[in-house]
């Protein structure tokens, strides 16, 4: 055994795959060769949706319930920060300091998915998709009629993050690095939760419900926690989200964005928490230059047929695509190489779509 | 009936004292406190006419998504693209044939076909993966109704029904008496009283299918244990087909009589997904007459919370289904 892990813990840089630093130094250098275009509109809008779509890759994955409601706990909370906070049309509003105000709202998208999780806590698999779904178009109907608290169809605008330290956040660069923190935060807490005891439960209950219940384990409970620590990644992006459009309206959170979290949950791949980024990157590539490709008013079309093409082919997503090559690459070149064998890893260990609903 | 009344005394004299009171508010005339109380008959009456009528188009449109779960346990997220498609196509055929009637017809057959060739070309490669199917469903819906939208773009279309379904009738049932003595009575469009009296039809029907028909018991027994049932030497994959086409037909047929009661336009797509989702979600999966429940009051509590308190009206429905979920998960009529 190396000398050195039993003093630096557990995690030595040369463990870390390089791979993986790469990526970091790519994505934190990236504002500094892209346009404030990609800076904003791709970087950080894809980091956001991404981490929505984690949100629920965190429950369908590791938990077996796919919850269509993430959305709207997510725009729950930006509708939070324009009441509570300021906003510049002149309904609610009530100018919160900006630190409650965040808090408030996170806490409030929180409490909205473990509503959503006690609501459909008792159910399974489609039911649960069944159940959630209704529960954010009935949230976006509630939102669109309600002219006293949600302002209805116009929904609120001006909102903006506050000036510290004498940033201006809404600026990209500075926005783009607060996303990226907030992205890599959370997915380093994901990754974190899978492997506790906690995540282990979750993990247990998605194979077998029965019998975790028999092993003693309050079934019920733990899935309404899982529900509110996903509330909390999706409160806090929603909070980022509302920063980065400035506005909110029931547009923000109707049924055609509902889907798109599904879309890009689905389409990165939902049983590793890179899968979502993977996916909103994919997605917000296709929403912006599929105009190129095609006319403008069919992006829908083509996220469609993207969606139906890796349900159809490869349920694990883009990632469980390239889990699939990457082994026979791998292996073709270590043959090549040492003419020996190699070992893979087990890629079955989390969840795929099979064993959700058994 | 009399089982039900044994078991439950105390619900059953509820529910016709219930009952009881509701037929005397139809068509008592209401006195001066009562009309201070609630406001005035007319609204009360011709809410619970239209709640009861919606009921009857809800029922249309989710008795085929309930049929095709049960049997299939496939929740068709695509069920309210049917709904539009077939309206849209109703639609053309009846203005380029001038007949209502054919309309109706080519949407129910159109659909139908569409549900049969969803079954047999993708839904049979993907069985027992009821999530992967409805993921699939969900992406069907989302390229549909772009593709209607790109068709038929953002204008919203009104069928010409039938003369005589226009217009509209005498109620026996009186509205005020006027102080100077002339009865008032109500009236109601004729066309709303069909689409009730259609979907009392459809709901007969389906129910003579299933329990009266050789291919009836094939379902039940297919909703019961479908592995025994091709043990048994029933081609299976062809019921699925044939239960599918039926149930997509509905909502095609749906589409149509529900586009003349009121208007297609983009967006009723999911209007109508989300009623069958909580109608089934509150009668129960896989149970017609769970569907006839369920429909009936999600109708209701669409329409009064309309009339009574217009902002919290999804709230109402909303409700409805966590009580029930709260309640019995598996829904008022849904086994277990």
């Amino acid at each position: 055994m190396d000398i050195r892990r039993l003093f630096s813990g557990n995690v030595s840089i040369s463990e870390i795959h390089p791979a993986k630093i790469i990526l970091a130094v790519f994505l934190i250098a990236y504002p500094s060769f892209t346009s404030d275009f990609f800076t904003f509109q791709i970087g950080a809008y894809s980091l956001i949706l991404g981490t929505i779509a984690l949100s629920l890759m965190m429950l369908a994955g590791y938990g077996g319930m796919v919850s269509l409601a993430q959305m709207s706990a997510a725009g729950f909370s930006g509708y939070i920060m324009a009441i509570f906070g300021e906003n510049s049309v002149s309904v609610m509003g009530f100018g919160w300091p900006w630190w409650l105000t965040i808090i408030t709202a996170i806490l409030c998208g929180a409490l909205f998915s473990t509503i959503v999780g006690a609501i459909s806590v008792r159910t399974e698999g489609i039911y649960t998709i069944m159940i959630t779904l209704a529960i954010a178009v009935a949230f976006f109907y509630f939102v669109r009629q309600n002219y006293h608290i949600f302002n209805g169809f116009t929904g609120f605008a001006g909102i903006e993050p506050p000036k510290l330290f004498g940033i201006n956040w809404r600026d990209p660069v500075p926005f783009y690095y607060l996303t990226l923190f907030m992205a890599a935060f959370f997915l380093w807490a994901v990754f974190h939760c899978s492997r506790s005891t906690f995540g282990l439960g979750i993990q247990a209950i998605r194979d077998n419900p029965r019998r975790m219940r028999a092993l003693g384990y309050h079934v019920g409970w733990h899935r309404i926690t899982a529900y509110f620590f996903s509330g909390l990644i999706a409160g806090t992006a929603g909070v980022l989200l509302v920063w980065f459009n400035g506005r909110i309206s029931p547009g923000s959170i109707g049924v055609e964005v509902v889907i798109d979290i599904l879309v890009i949950a689905v389409v990165g791949g939902i049983r590793s928490p890179i899968g979502p980024f993977l996916g909103a990157i994919v997605f917000v590539l296709l929403e912006n230059f599929a105009i190129d490709l095609i006319d403008r008013e069919r992006f829908n079309t083509v996220i469609g047929l993207v969606f139906l093409l890796v349900v159809l082919f490869s349920p694990d997503g883009l990632l469980g695509l390239w889990n699939r090559i990457y082994p026979k690459i791998r292996f073709r070149r270590s043959v090549r190489t040492n003419g020996g064998r190699t070992q893979w890893d087990d890629s079955v260990s989390s969840g795929s779509f099979k064993t959700v609903n058994q | 009936m009399l089982r039900f009344i044994e078991r439950h005394t105390f619900w059953a004299i509820i529910i016709v004292l219930a009952a009881a009171i509701l037929l005397l508010l139809i068509f008592s005339v209401w006195p001066e406190w009562l009309i201070s109380a609630i406001g005035r008959k007319k609204t009360f009456v011709i809410t619970l006419l239209n709640g009861i009528t919606l009921a009857g188009l809800y029922f249309l449109v989710a008795s085929g998504f309930t049929l095709v779960f049960g049997l299939m346990r496939n929740v068709n997220l695509a069920h309210g693209s049917m709904y539009l498609l077939g309206a849209y196509i109703g639609y053309e055929v009846s203005e380029r044939s001038g007949s209502w009637f054919l309309g109706l017809t080519a949407a129910f057959f159109a659909i139908a076909l569409s549900g049969f060739l969803l079954q047999t070309l993708v839904f049979r490669r993907m069985e027992k993966e009821e999530l992967r199917q409805t993921l699939v469903t969900i992406g069907i819906s989302i390229i549909a109704a772009d593709l209607m939208l790109a068709i038929w773009t953002g204008t919203t279309y009104q069928f010409t029904p039938p003369d005589w379904l226009w217009g509209s009738s005498v109620l026996p049932i009186i509205s005020v008496i006027k102080a100077s003595g002339t009865v008032i009575y109500l009236k109601y469009p004729i066309y709303r009283l069909t689409v009730l009296a259609v979907a009392v039809l459809v709901g007969i029907a389906l129910w003579l299918f299933l329990n009266r028909t050789k291919i009836g018991m094939m379902i039940r027994a297919g909703v019961n244990d479908r592995d025994m049932l091709s043990a048994s030497g029933v081609n299976i994959q062809l019921v699925f087909a044939i239960v599918f086409a039926i149930g997509a037909g509905l909502a095609g047929f749906a589409g149509v009589i529900g586009g003349t009661a009121l208007s297609i336009a983009p967006g009723e797509d999911i209007r109508y997904l989300l009623a069958s989702l909580i109608v089934v979600i509150v009668g129960g999966l896989g149970s017609v007459a769970g569907v006839a429940i369920g429909s009936l009051l999600i109708g209701l509590a669409e329409q009064f919370g309309l009339a009574y308190f217009p902002t919290y009206g999804v709230v109402l429905t909303f409700l409805i289904m966590v009580v029930v979920l709260a309640i019995r998960p598996q829904g008022i009529m849904g086994e277990r």
